[in-house]
């Protein structure tokens, strides 16, 4: 996978010297602004990229031939756009995409938006026709800098060779300063090929209006505290910024040093260890019960980096009634964008934390808890293996033989849900899931980016059968580059999650649900390489699995679940966590059209 | 600032770069507010901007509105102005049909409503005036009767009063 050559070692030293002599150097030794973009990018530690290439980005691809950065060659630009945000969930690193103009741009559009929806740190580089061709309707043009303007967190059409290593400094500080998220570099061909005449490749940042708050304000904190210490009834509720600004040590003592019981968000998941007696698991829309329970229970609910999103808060005039409410996020706008709060605090969540931790009291939550520990009895999450194998059963298998230590990422849909109720996540980076954006497609090519990142571990794609097909292709990646990354496709021949809905909602008037004439799997993984394994029997489920995740190379689980299977509990959208099904509804049992967000 | 028709003036501050402009335009029509207005103009500092945007809908969702826009990154800061903090002017060019005894009555008016004729041939005269809105609102009101052919108002422009930054 790597490209070194000696060659391009000696070529690269002369190169640096010639850019620091700068302008009297002569052409034929002076960087161009492609060689100075990937010098910048080796700069700031960049150890992949991941990308497809085309006419309007050769110059770029070009300058990788020799670099130490791995470039690694996708089947399709999405596939690029997800690894790279797998890599980066997993390792907190920004991950790079590098692709060409028109179509290979908007391919990443997808990605793009699943990163912006969850606050994840990568930079997209894309070629562009050259300049002077610029809105003519040129071949392979797209304005991909106004396409992605509404799901970037900031981009850059480059005007100038020069520019070129202060836009990528920025570029980086952006994405992964405060609120990360995607940036996007659209390069036009004749700025990268044009020779670089600047200064310096670290020059200074030009952003003054990007200042993201750090610690919040103590006066913010000492008043949350208050409100803490008054109550009696407390809900931690963990998300995903937590978890990016590494708060899971501070969460754990707040939640210890007050007795208090903690849930957390689909992408939450991790940052307070599931297996702890504090924990409720997930809660919201297809969260545990007793999450729920604890919801209409709280007399305090604190958001530590969640943004009360529609999956957990269907019914805002209904959330959390009576309860005093606490918001903790490093984003200003997310302040009284949902929910009214009695306090907030504006600041990285790990520094706010350990501030807040010196002003809490133990509080005695004993009957709090014990009242959490009777819903937790009266309304576990169960599932039955009477119909036949169920996709419960293979992921409640995989979670006991994983135990939480390999990096799960999943797809969207119902088997997202299962893998959220059944596998009890100890650290947030072990958990990459497709949130905001609910990106089908999304579980594989994450998965692909996190083995990047994390070669050691055992990683496991958890997909369903209609989303791993908008991805599959990435299948050539990981035979390619040797990648250990374990596929378990839960087949149940739907789209799932929607016939569940025309199920319990539309008097079962299946539509463009129906997925019969699926590949066969096992074969489809040996064409490109890949190990496949069968499993259709909750007898040889747990047996199978083991063997399969023991193999040393890349691999697919084909998981032939029953067909008709429905995610309880579920919290209708834009319903109320007191109104969640917990029980399957019987037959004639009519449930009216959900009115919330999908 | 909450007049009628949830009207709001917001002003805000931001680095001249690129595409500035199309990212605050669309904060605001994502969230369904129409921009009545927009005026964008250099700083002291070349390299920062003001816009000044008269957009209409509802309080709640200007609150965000600010806040997403404060958010971009090119935008030093976002503030909603109410009329008592700033002092608020427009400019109008107002193109009126007249004829020798109406001119008479138009030149009569345009003191009061500090208006003056910018260019004049035989059959139209072209007004400019500056003032608040209401005034320029008075003032095409004075000037319907003659026949107003063509408008153009500038937007607000808003500066706040005394040495607080707008």
């Amino acid at each position: 996978m790597a490209r070194k050559t000696t060659r391009s070692k000696t070529l690269k030293t002369t190169r640096k010297k010639t850019a620091k002599a700068a302008a009297p150097a002569p052409q034929n030794q002076q960087l161009t602004g492609a060689e100075a973009l990937i010098k910048c990018l080796e700069a700031h530690g960049v150890e992949y990229i991941w990308g497809l290439s085309g006419g309007a980005a050769i110059p770029i691809f070009d300058a990788l031939v020799g670099s130490k950065i791995k470039l690694i060659l996708v089947r399709h630009e999405q596939g690029a756009a997800h690894i790279a945000d797998g890599y980066a969930r997993a390792t907190g690193k920004p991950g790079v995409v590098l692709v060409t103009s028109g179509p290979g741009a908007t391919n990443t559009v997808t990605g793009i938006m699943t990163a912006q929806m969850d606050s994840v740190p990568m930079i997209v580089l894309t070629g562009q026709t050259i300049s002077p061709m610029l809105g003519k309707d040129a071949f392979q043009e797209s304005d991909i800098f106004g396409i992605t303007m509404p799901v970037v967190k900031h981009s850059y059409l480059v005007k100038k060779t020069n520019d070129i290593p202060r836009i990528v400094k920025e570029a980086f500080h952006i994405s992964n300063t405060g609120r990360p998220g995607p940036v996007l570099i659209d390069l036009p061909k004749d700025i990268t090929s044009a020779p670089f005449s600047g200064d310096s490749l670290d020059p200074k940042m030009d952003l003054p209006g990007f200042n993201p708050p750090d610690k919040g304000k103590v006066s913010d904190i000492k008043r949350i505290a208050k409100l803490f210490n008054a109550s009696k009834r407390p809900l931690l509720l963990v998300g995903h910024g937590a978890i990016i600004s590494r708060a899971s040590e501070a969460v754990k003592k707040l939640a210890k040093k007050m007795h208090c019981p903690v849930t957390n968000t689909l992408l939450g998941k991790g940052c307070f260890p599931e297996t702890d007696p504090l924990s409720l698991g997930m809660l919201g829309m297809h969260g545990t019960a007793y999450a729920n329970k604890a919801l209409t229970r709280c007399d305090l609910i604190c958001s530590i980096g969640s943004r009360f999103d529609d999956r957990i808060n269907g019914n805002n005039a209904e959330f959390c009634i009576g309860a005093k409410k606490i918001h903790i996020d490093i984003d200003p706008a997310e302040m009284g964008k949902i929910v009214q709060c009695d306090a907030t605090a504006v600041g990285d969540a790990r520094l706010i934390l350990e501030e807040l931790i010196k002003h809490v009291k133990p509080l005695d939550t004993k009957d709090w808890l014990k009242e959490l520990d009777f819903y937790k009895k009266e309304y576990p999450l169960k599932f039955s293996d009477d119909k036949g194998l169920t996709a419960q059963r293979v992921l409640y298998d995989l979670q006991q033989i994983t135990k939480g230590k390999a990096i799960i990422a999943t797809d969207v849909g119902q088997h997202q849900m299962w893998a959220a109720q059944f596998n009890l996540t100890l650290k947030g980076e072990k958990w990459l899931s497709s949130g905001g954006a609910g990106t089908m497609g999304y579980g594989f090519p994450a998965a692909i980016g996190a083995q990047f990142g994390c070669p050691k571990d055992l990683v496991v794609a958890v997909v369903g059968d209609g989303g791993f097909q908008m991805t599959l292709f990435e299948l050539s990646t990981i035979f390619i580059h040797k990648l250990p990354v374990k596929i378990v496709v839960i087949d149940n021949k739907y789209l799932g999650m929607v016939r569940q809905w025309q199920e319990l909602f539309f008097d079962n008037r299946l539509s463009g649900v129906d997925l019969e004439g699926n590949p066969d799997f096992v074969k489809l993984a040996e064409a490109y390489g890949v190990k496949g394994f069968h499993i259709n029997k909750v007898a040889h489920c747990h047996e199978r699995l083991a063997e399969a995740l023991k193999y040393k190379g890349p691999a697919l689980i084909h998981a032939e679940v029953i067909k008709e299977d429905n995610v309880f509990p579920m919290i209708p959208a834009g319903k109320s966590a007191y109104q969640m099904i917990i029980e399957p509804p019987s037959k004639d049992q009519k449930l009216e059209k959900p009115t919330g967000s999908t | 600032m909450e007049t009628k028709n949830n009207i709001h003036t917001i002003s805000l501050f931001v680095a001249n770069k690129p595409g500035v402009l199309i990212r605050c335009a669309q904060v605001f029509a994502r969230r369904g507010f129409n921009i009545d207005s927009l005026v964008v103009s250099p700083a002291v500092n070349p390299k920062f901007s003001r816009m000044t945007i008269t957009a209409q809908g509802d309080p709640d969702t200007l609150e965000q509105i600010i806040k997403q826009s404060a958010k971009l990154i090119d935008v030093v800061h976002a503030e909603e102005h109410s009329e008592e903090e700033t002092i608020t002017r427009e400019f109008a060019l107002l193109k009126v049909k007249h004829t020798p005894s109406a001119l008479t009555k138009i030149k009569k008016m345009l003191p009061i409503y500090n208006a003056r004729i910018a260019d004049q041939s035989d059959k139209v005269v072209v007004i400019e005036q500056a003032g608040t809105s209401g005034e320029l609102d008075s003032f095409e009101k004075e000037m319907k009767p003659f026949g107003i052919i063509e408008m153009v108002r500038s937007g607000k422009l808003v500066m706040a009063k005394g040495v607080e930054e707008t």
